[in-house]
């Protein structure tokens, strides 16, 4: 399988997230990215949109269901998020939706900060293995791998993207 | 990291990473549910021999916000009044199901004892043992300071007063020499001093105007009058006269010195209330940070070893 373009996937992605937000009447988002990816892809989403606020960061890091078998991860940082996410859409963003394991911890750590309006989700890459019932509102590509491949991005700039077996 | 006992056993990279990872903890205080779920389910025992305000409540603040559930047993009231020895208590802690003994004791090793006969499944912390050593008191001293000054490399460091009976002052000054501080001073009459101090590696001054010229942090201890037997100093006054910090005094250091002070503090005894609620001190930002060290090193003890990410003690 050929390593998907990660440019053309973003330029996609926010031409779809665009037409989303018109459909559902969201104004004035917060971007949140889930670190390490998904700040980058974010970024990038929010130059693409000339969105030049405050994006937020979220360390999903003490929400994981995995700490009893890992511990905590050497690499972990603080979240920064703008100063109230009630009463804000947010359009929460990552790299791959996988499992759906790191998307269900950010929502509850995002529901810790206050209550958002609503939460999107929106997504570089999806694949196959959902664990949660969890889909994302825009996605960049979707992909069948087998259960021994994975999806890996490399950034922050340029952002690229490979398929490891 | 199965146990935290002591600062001296570990490496400038272990104490970086408690550090790092206390960090992370301090954005939980900006959330409006101030928890995060990591140590749902677990059980943590304040086991406490000794009176303590601020290290057993921020201990109790930090285990709540990481979700886990607090047992204060307070020894005064408890059954080792009743003849109970100590271990028989800790056989019966441990069969509730407990996950971490966070231990403070008025003998020097009590926490090491403890951690010799636990169960595999108990971590130990030390909250503080005799003279011996308060090692969580030490980092979080030393997240203050590098929180406020970066880098250790170019500071100097002046502990000030009862460095005999303090096990603050063990731990700090292992803390700094392992984390690469460029001097550390102690100040203290010589009755005050252990015997063969420098031993500990640092510079020894018993005058103030000495010891204090340029230092980049004070460090004020507490005249621990209920670990003294006899007379270590002629009077409170005197001592407040020759080693109290007032603003006279403190102008001796650097314009932008850091104050700290573990608590609790004598006004008037070894801190004059002008220095303690100055500009200067950080007293009341090293209880603040206490907490997300405190958390920080629960769940680094409850954390499974990670390959070579673990930290061993």
């Amino acid at each position: 399988m050929n390593n998907p373009n990660a440019q053309q996937l973003l330029e996609k992605l926010a031409k779809d997230l665009c037409i989303y937000m018109d459909k559902n009447n969201i104004r004035k988002p917060i971007f949140i990215g889930i670190r390490t990816g998904g700040v980058w892809v974010a970024k990038h989403l929010m130059a693409l949109l000339n969105n030049k606020n405050e994006l937020g960061i979220l360390d999903i890091t003490f929400y994981r269901d995995d700490f009893s078998r890992t511990g905590i991860q050497p690499t972990v940082k603080p979240s920064q998020l703008p100063l109230s996410v009630d009463d804000r859409h947010i359009i929460l963003v990552d790299d791959v939706l996988h499992t759906g394991r790191t998307v269900r911890a950010a929502l509850n750590e995002i529901f810790d900060y206050g209550r958002p309006a609503s939460v999107s989700l929106a997504m570089l890459v999806q694949r196959d293995g959902r664990e949660l019932p969890i889909q994302a509102d825009v996605v960049g590509d979707s992909l069948t791998l087998n259960t021994t491949q994975h999806v890996k991005l490399s950034g922050p700039d340029p952002l690229t993207l490979e398929i490891v077996d | 990291m199965r146990h935290f006992l002591n600062i001296r056993e570990l490496s400038s990279e272990q104490l970086t990473h408690i550090l790092d990872t206390a960090e992370s903890f301090t954005s939980v205080d900006g959330q409006a549910v101030k928890k995060v779920p990591l140590l749902r389910g677990k059980t943590i025992v304040n086991l406490f021999f000794e009176p303590s305000t601020r290290t057993r409540t921020t201990f109790e603040l930090a285990a709540k916000r990481l979700s886990a559930d607090v047992l204060n047993i307070n020894i005064a009231t408890s059954a080792t009044t009743k003849g109970e020895s100590l271990l028989d208590t800790l056989f019966n802690l441990e069969a509730m199901n407990t996950d971490v003994f966070i231990v403070r004791h008025p003998e020097s090793g009590a926490a090491d004892f403890i951690a010799k006969y636990v169960a595999p499944h108990v971590s130990i912390i030390n909250a503080g043992d005799g003279k011996h050593a308060h090692p969580t008191q030490a980092m979080l001293d030393m997240f203050t300071i590098r929180k406020l000054r970066k880098d250790f490399s170019y500071l100097s460091v002046a502990i000030v007063g009862d460095i005999l009976h303090s096990r603050v002052a063990r731990s700090q000054i292992e803390a700094l020499n392992i984390l690469g501080a460029k001097e550390v001073r102690v100040i203290a009459p010589r009755t005050l001093l252990p015997a063969s101090v420098e031993k500990l590696g640092v510079k020894v001054f018993q005058d103030c105007k000495q010891g204090l010229h340029d230092v980049d942090v004070v460090i004020m201890l507490r005249l621990q009058k209920e670990r003294m037997q006899g007379a270590f100093i002629p009077s409170e006054h005197e001592y407040f006269q020759l080693y109290g910090l007032t603003p006279e005094r403190l102008a001796l250091a650097k314009p932008d010195a850091l104050v700290m002070h573990p608590g609790p503090i004598n006004r008037g005894v070894e801190i004059s209330s002008e220095v303690a609620d100055g500009p200067q001190s950080v007293i009341l930002q090293q209880v603040k940070y206490g907490i997300a060290v405190r958390m920080a090193i629960l769940s680094l003890v409850i954390s499974p070893e990670q390959n070579g990410a673990a930290i061993e003690s």
